[in-house]
């Protein structure tokens, strides 16, 4: 891969969505830097899911480009996204683990369709995977739906990171955990990005995921994005992120920020806004 | 760092040895990622330390690793201190080093992950045990469930009031009128060809017009219910299990209980009563479209005339053979109702679960309303009908 200039691993510029006669991002430009965790924030409806899925190719912008590590996916063809799609992992909201293959089947999904490795490595790397993401070994010879939520958001996580991606995109990653099992995970991403070396675009809702491990925040406000650091973006004036950082839920988050860098488990509320 | 450049022409991964008196310095470098892992792993394995007690691993020249190199590095790294080798790693980055240490906890666990699976004759004999208990456990299950239905309907039949008029109508829209196209297509075809059948054999005999015995007997006693009691369990009956399948994965029906809604009235009885009022309807229909297909085919093919073929029809068959055939409808209709429904309600989870209970629900009430058929022909000989 060329043009990795100025380090951004995905490049958005011009985006503009539209569904039907209402406009969700009117020319939204953005960069994720190699390396660094970006937090996708916003309220209901300011299109935050839209945008990942458009940064995956899963959805055509209605304008402008966006380019993943290099590559502008709207442009290739299905042989062509291969190599793209090899260094990306996709963490969804549920886990989206294929319900009829147990959780080794799944991590080992992306292994058949992208390396050619042997059995017995493939079996081993799964194992460490299944113990990156703190899960025991029992589970991998479960069906998806003899696991609890968490234990899906793990093994979803084990197949999104199964081939070592450069990129992990994670949607609401700690959404419908409860506050102990959000710390976990915020600090189980935090460590596997550092261990793996990976850059990290979250949507969340999670004003607690946001303070304990984002390095820049991305706002969607007005079809429009604003990215700075933490501190940077709570200075900034506009109201709905003053009352997004100011409500009961941010300033205690904060507090929590402030006092300790321990998880801050009392303070969270497994939904954000 | 997993996107180091290297000069094409370099070697990807490289491991060096040198002996210095009393330790052994391996010097590794390259690439260590998965897309090298056989090369690595035959890098790793044919390394002589040559049985030194101290091994020093250096790590400096390695430009990229990922769980992969790591847990290959790790795998090779134990086997030499199972052999009573001490080891110090130099030269690892942060990173690296983060990275070889989560390896450690991977392999204290030897769970298996896949499901353990005995001898093929054991094995062959636990899934037999299993499958019979699940059929003894499944017929305890629907029969409780007829119980709880027959209750249902009782309390119904005492508070009229209860009862789903709506969903009952649109019920019967989609089980009965819907059908009507494509069930007269079917049924008429099935008159064409018994009738076609019929005579080609009845013609050694020079008994032709028996012919018209044969439709109106097997149509009005057997064909007719049968083909459209198997059409409505694969259409409609297939249709009900998915529809509370999947209202069962949304958590609807759990919905509807804590609002104090009982699914089997809401659900199950509107479904139920629905199909007994429309299964006969449609078997009369049936029948009527297959002796209009006989008779067509029997007017030109045998030369008669449409008052001939009447005639010998209501010599055939009397007001009796009709009620025999009709009577079966609304058992059947029961039949396919309760098992579409009580499968449905059987499914738990995924999406997978919805389908295999849907075609459950097409197996089990094509199978139950054949026995019953074969009890009813039983029952009617006996009693002389």
């Amino acid at each position: 891969m060329s043009g990795q200039a100025n380090d951004s691993v995905i490049r958005v510029r011009g985006l503009v969505t539209r569904f039907g006669a209402q406009t969700v991002h009117d020319g939204l430009d953005l960069d994720v830097r190699r390396g660094e965790i970006l937090a996708i924030v916003g309220g209901s409806g300011t299109g935050k899911s839209v945008l990942l899925r458009t940064i995956l190719g899963l959805k055509s912008p209605d304008g402008g480009t966006v380019e993943l590590l290099g590559a502008n996916l709207e442009a290739l063809d299905e042989e062509a996204r291969r190599p793209v799609l090899k260094r990306i992992g996709v963490l969804f909201q549920d886990g989206a683990l294929f319900s009829a293959r147990t959780v080794a089947q799944n991590a080992r999904l992306p292994f058949l369709e992208h390396t050619k490795v042997d059995h017995r490595l493939v079996t081993q790397l799964i194992r460490v995977k299944l113990s990156m993401v703190g899960l025991p070994q029992s589970a991998g010879a479960k069906l998806p739906s003899e696991l609890s939520g968490g234990m899906r958001k793990r093994a979803g996580l084990a197949r999104a990171i199964a081939l070592d991606p450069d990129i992990l995109f994670l949607d609401e990653p700690t959404a419908g955990l409860d506050p102990i099992g959000a710390a976990n995970f915020d600090s189980l991403i935090r460590d596997l990005q550092q261990a793996l070396a990976l850059t990290v675009v979250m949507v969340t809702h999670d004003v607690d995921t946001l303070c304990a491990i984002a390095d820049r925040v991305a706002v969607l406000i007005d079809s429009k994005i604003i990215v700075g650091t933490l501190d940077e973006i709570r200075a900034h004036p506009h109201p709905w992120i003053q009352a997004y950082f100011d409500g009961p839920r941010g300033r205690a988050a904060r507090t929590g920020l402030a006092v300790s860098a321990e998880p801050r488990v009392s303070t969270r509320v497994s939904k954000g806004t | 760092m997993a996107n180091t450049t290297q000069p094409p022409n370099a070697p990807a991964v490289w491991a060096k040895t040198q002996f210095d008196g009393s330790a052994m310095r391996v010097a590794l470098g390259g690439r260590w990622t998965l897309a090298d892992a056989a090369i690595l792993e035959t890098a790793v394995q044919t390394l002589d330390t040559k049985g030194a007690a101290l091994l020093h691993i250096d790590l400096s020249a390695v430009d990229a690793i990922d769980t992969c190199g790591a847990w290959i590095l790790h795998r090779q790294l134990r086997r030499w201190q199972d052999r009573g080798a001490q080891i110090e790693l130099v030269g690892t980055s942060d990173a690296q080093a983060a990275l070889l240490e989560r390896m450690g906890v991977a392999d204290e666990e030897r769970v298996p992950l896949l499901r353990k699976s005995g001898s093929a004759f054991a094995e062959l004999a636990i899934r037999a045990g299993i499958a019979a208990t699940e059929v003894a456990g499944e017929a305890k299950a629907l029969i409780a469930f007829v119980g709880a239905a027959t209750v249902c309907a009782l309390r119904a039949i005492r508070r009229p009031g209860r009862v789903r008029l709506v969903s009952t109508v649109h019920h019967i829209e989609s089980i009965g009128i819907d059908a009507v196209p494509i069930l007269g297509l079917l049924a008429f075809l099935i008159g064409v060809v018994l009738a076609f059948q019929g005579a080609d054999q009845l013609r050694a005999y020079g008994a032709e017009v028996f012919t018209i015995n044969l439709l109106g007997v097997s149509i009005l006693r057997e064909i007719g219910v049968l083909i459209t009691a198997i059409m409505v369990a694969g259409r409609t009956g297939s249709a009900f299990a998915a529809e509370i399948g999947t209202m069962k994965v949304n958590q609807e029906v759990d919905a509807m209980r804590t609002i104090g809604l009982d699914p089997m009235e809401t659900l199950v009885l509107p479904r139920l009563l629905a199909l007994a009022i429309t299964l006969p309807l449609l078997v009369f229909f049936a029948n009527t479209m297959a002796l209009v297909g006989g008779a067509v085919m029997v007017i030109l093919g045998l030369d008669l005339s449409l008052e001939q073929f009447l005639e010998q029809l209501s010599n055939a068959v009397q007001l009796n053979t009709l009620a025999v055939g009709l009577i079966k409808a609304p058992v059947f209709a029961v039949l396919i109702g309760v098992v579409s429904c009580y499968e449905g309600l059987k499914v738990s989870g995924s999406a997978e679960s919805v389908g295999r209970h849907t075609t459950q629900s097409v197996v089990k009430s094509i199978f139950l309303v054949i026995v019953f058929d074969a009890a009813f022909s039983i029952f009617f000989s006996r009693i002389g009908l």
